[in-house]
């Protein structure tokens, strides 16, 4: 059972009420806060608010869904109304939405309880959480690790058990890597999934909204309560009404998992994380779920492929941020419009963003964009294509989620091409648009291997069964030694 | 002009603000003036997160534009985003068409029979305006998100009066099938001029000059015919033309440079991952056009060849839709089409003296309540005196004509009536029967003026002048 069955059931069943457990989990979050970093606002006023009146409808006796009053959080690129959004960035400091995130108003239309916002990359932009601007979250597994990025706040509050689940973005890996360096499920949807009206745009034909929980069945509830078609979001068209949860359990027999070749063979991957994955793929085996090798070389393309891409879009989308209407404005003096932007936008930006904009803005410049940014997208269909292909011969693909497990801060902070690489297992699925779940598989040295399981468009129940499956065959999910216990 | 060695090439950009309900990719309202900042939202002010959602009015309204003009449409055309940064654009990016743009390969022929190519026609937003004010500049983002079309032109235009013609023919153009009031004046149309000169003969155009946002026709004579003059002068002095961005100093009438080719921006165009691509079949195709009005030209054909009104007339209904259709609707209903057009751009019109109130053509009498008098004009039962008394009176009251018409108004006046009458005017004016038939023509005037009188206006003055001839030559 997961965690939030098990809180719908203490709340329906009068065991606590959702102000003594709101209040349990805001007492953790601030206990836990100062080492983990998990959260830049704390929503304390309103989580309690909604808590009240979540009490008297249980006290009314009214029916409450699955997710009322199940204490949550949100990373903080997703707009709140009236509460900061900060995307970690000295830029958005003081931003306050005048308008709720799609997802976030389907949440708090179904009575969650919003505990806070989460650390992040700075506007998502990173593997290991230290390009925050309110400094890094810490891995609850081992605190001098980082947590993986770009949802740090996300995962480790999670892990951490300082929300029942929570919102993470993933633009090539940032629900997933983190997961799997938190030993916890994350899944990143299908792009158009999921709305992204409301979600401060990274790489806008990348990004999505997935959620972050301690168990399939967690992620897959609240999968289905925030998925499916948002007028205001024109990617996002496709009414998504069958329950995801309606087939956890179904049989795996007789499903075909193809094996990428050049993930199985690559050095880059440690032994570990190669052993713990093989011996997750036996276990379906064991169910009887068969193997196919896939031979996948375009798949060596994603990380620079994706990196133009995801840098153009990022370069345009963070244009906005020029210190007028809202946001940072440099304090010192300027004698031009110009001035105005620039000091404003160097001073308030962080080095990875500052890159990646650059990056971005030459990819895209007209006497590049054929060797850059036009390459890019072609290689990106070319790489779509593959999948296509492989899905012909499975029906499931299995890859590490990351390449190793947490490793130490402030290892990657001056090699930007080593930490690209971390993002080698995830990237593709982004490009490709396809879903993937990231499940824990193992440990090493104590700390959590994620396995990742990629599916066709639209077959998120597939993969959520495929993982529940495995959740319930192993025991790696353990949560770490802090926060609430259930 | 001077220079009579060099020939003048224009090629145009038009921008025409469309006049849907609702912004391009949010549900502000599109209006004019009002209070600055009220027509906002996350959308199109460019708040973090915001995303567009396309407003398929205005793609419909582009292809009827596209249409109007015998464009080609595409089924799939993309959006794509133009990066600059500016103040009066909240996303640092307007959301554009760039190589596949919705309508392609249109013309418009002009009087002298000369074809205008229409390269292409795309969709995009609007900016916002600065307001500079005092030292400060404020922003007002209500124009943010407008929808716009830009109408590009092959550079086929080598007079300033082609230029003239062709931007009033598209104005009235796109009033006529309702897609923008293309208020220049206003901005909702606005002219990008690129002008070049080349020797008389050569085959290659010359390096071309862009003189940006004109907002009048005449300015934009004005700038054309500078630039010629000043392009001229710089090759006659053996120079060459630098390309540059330039704009019109309408006070001292000349062109003001703002940006060479060097400092040209680079838009970094890439397709617009927030939406898909924009997809009309071939039946959404055929639904708009059935949408379309009979365009003017058409009408003209109709009018002068069917209805054997003068070309004049013709031209004369059709400048206003509102009016031609009410026209339409009177000759419906009523067989006498030449003198329904008389009353209609007579009397009616003169009833208004702005285009704008000539435009809305709001009358009190209704195309039925028109037909009716014109009928009984045609039937003979009243003249054209009293037919336009009484519709001077159905204009201020809006009722009826019979109304204002009594049985012995509408008696008519028999031929022996007249025959009396004009006899009685030859017993009684014997000096002007002698003038006339002294030579003098126009005295017989008099004597019709007679008959006119007595009969109290009854009387047909053609066929009264008829009898007295007859009666005097007798």
């Amino acid at each position: 059972m997961g965690r939030i069955e098990k809180i719908h059931n203490l709340l329906s069943g009068k065991d606590i009420s959702c102000r003594e457990l709101t209040t349990e989990y805001l007492d953790a979050v601030k206990r836990d806060n100062s080492e983990l970093l998990s959260f830049i606002t704390i929503t304390e006023e309103e989580a309690l608010l909604q808590a009240d009146k979540v009490d008297s409808r249980i006290t009314r006796g009214e029916d409450i869904s699955l997710i009322e009053g199940v204490p949550m959080s949100l990373k903080d690129n997703i707009s709140t109304r009236g509460i900061l959004t900060t995307c970690a960035s000295k830029m958005l400091r003081d931003y306050v939405p005048v308008y709720d995130a799609t997802v976030w108003s389907r949440l708090k239309s179904q009575g969650a309880v919003l505990l806070g916002k989460t650390n992040m990359d700075e506007f998502a932009m990173g593997s290991t959480g230290e390009n925050s601007c309110f400094g890094a979250s810490s891995n609850p597994y081992d605190t001098d690790m980082v947590t993986g990025g770009s949802s740090s706040g996300s995962a480790n509050a999670v892990a951490a058990n300082l929300s029942a689940y929570s919102l993470g973005t993933d633009t090539g890996g940032s629900v997933r890597q983190p997961a799997s360096f938190c030993g916890l499920v994350g899944l990143k949807p299908t792009f158009g999934a999921v709305s992204r009206y409301g979600l401060i745009a990274f790489a806008s034909s990348l990004d999505q909204i997935g959620p972050m929980a301690m168990s399939v069945e967690d992620v897959a509830i609240v999968f289905d309560a925030v998925k499916g078609a948002d007028p205001l979001d024109s990617t996002c068209n496709r009414e998504l009404c069958e329950s995801t949860t309606a087939h956890m359990g179904d049989d795996i027999k007789g499903r075909k998992i193809g094996i990428i070749r050049q993930f199985a063979e690559s050095d880059s991957i440690s032994p570990q994380v190669h052993s713990a994955v093989q011996d997750a793929v036996k276990v379906f085996e064991k169910a009887g779920a068969q193997v196919v090798i896939l031979d996948m070389p375009e798949i060596s393309q994603a990380v620079p492929v994706y990196y133009v891409i995801a840098c153009a879009e990022a370069s345009s989308n963070l244009a906005r941020y020029d210190g007028i209407r809202y946001g940072y404005r440099t304090q010192g003096d300027f004698q031009s419009i110009h001035e105005l932007i620039s000091k404003s936008r160097s001073e308030a930006f962080g080095s990875e963003v500052k890159r990646r904009i650059l990056m971005g803005t030459d990819v895209l410049s007209s006497d590049k964009c054929n060797f850059y940014y036009n390459k890019a997208r072609l290689l990106r269909q070319q790489i779509s294509r593959a999948f296509e292909s492989a899905f012909d011969l499975c029906d499931v693909i299995i890859t590490p989620t990351a390449p190793t497990t947490a490793f130490i801060k402030n290892r990657t902070q001056n090699d930007a091409t080593q930490m690209f690489m971390e993002d080698m297992c995830t990237v593709g699925v982004n490009l490709a648009s396809l879903p993937a779940v990231s499940v824990p598989c193992g440990f090493s040295q104590g700390l959590p291997i994620g396995m990742q399981i990629i599916g066709k468009r639209y077959d998120e129940s597939l993969i959520l069964n495929m993982a529940y499956k495995f959740q319930n065959s192993t025991d790696f999910i353990r949560p770490a030694d802090w926060g609430v216990k259930l | 002009m001077k220079y009579k060695n060099y020939e003048l090439t224009v090629g145009l950009e038009t921008h025409i603000e469309l006049s849907t309900k609702t912004k391009m990719f949010c549900s502000c309202e599109v209006g004019f003036a009002g209070e600055p900042n009220s027509r906002c939202c996350p959308v199109c002010l460019g708040l973090p997160g915001s995303l567009p959602v396309i407003n398929r009015q205005a793609v419909e309204y582009a292809v009827m534009a596209g249409l109007a003009l015998s464009c080609k449409i595409n089924n799939s055309s993309y959006m794509d985003r133009k990066n600059y940064s500016y103040p009066d654009l909240p996303k640092a990016y307007q959301i554009s068409q760039f190589d596949v743009p919705l309508c392609y390969d249109g013309f418009m022929t002009l009087s002298t029979g000369k074809v205008i190519r229409i390269t292409r026609i795309h969709i995009e937003e609007d900016a916002g305006k600065l307001v500079h004010n005092k030292g400060e500049t404020l922003v007002d983002y209500n124009r943010c998100g407008v929808p716009l079309i830009e109408i590009v032109t092959e550079p086929d235009f080598s007079s300033s009066e082609e230029v003239r013609e062709y931007v009033e023919k598209l104005q009235h153009l796109m009033r006529y099938i309702g897609v923008s009031d293309c208020r220049m004046q206003e901005g909702s149309m606005r002219c990008d001029v690129n002008v070049s000169v080349k020797t008389a003969g050569c085959e290659t155009l010359g390096v071309r000059t862009e003189i940006k946002n004109m907002n009048s026709v005449a300015n934009m004579i004005r700038a054309i015919e500078y630039e010629y003059t000043r392009q001229s002068k710089v090759i006659e002095q053996g120079g060459m033309v630098t390309q540059e961005t330039m704009r019109f100093d309408e006070a001292k009438g000349v062109t003001i440079p703002m940006r060479s080719k060097e400092d040209a921006r680079d838009y970094r165009f890439f397709r617009e991952p927030d939406l898909l691509c924009v997809h009309l079949d071939d039946k959404e195709i055929e639904d708009i056009k059935e949408k379309i009005p009979m365009l003017p030209s058409d009408k003209i054909k109709v009018y002068t060849e069917e209805l054997g009104l003068s070309i004049t007339d013709a031209q004369h209904l059709v400048k206003y839709r509102r009016i031609s259709e009410y026209f339409d609707e009177v000759v419906r209903l009523s067989p006498c089409a030449i003198k329904a057009s008389k009353f209609i751009i007579g009397q009616m019109f003169s009833l208004f003296s702005t285009e704008a109130e000539k435009e809305a053509f709001s009358v009190k009498v209704s195309p039925s309540q028109l037909a009716e008098l014109v009928a009984l004009f045609c039937e003979g039962k009243i003249n054209s005196n009293l037919a336009k008394v009484t519709l001077d009176k159905m204009l201020l009251s809006g009722k009826g004509a019979m109304e204002f018409l009594s049985e012995e108004d509408m008696r008519g006046f028999t031929e022996e009536e007249l025959y009396i009458l004009c006899q009685k005017a030859i017993e009684q004016n014997p000096n002007v029967v002698s003038d006339y038939k002294g030579g003098k023509d126009k005295a017989i005037m008099a004597l019709v003026g007679f008959v006119m009188r007595e009969s109290k206006g009854k009387a047909n003055a053609d066929k009264a002048k008829e009898t007295l001839k007859k009666l005097m030559t007798d």
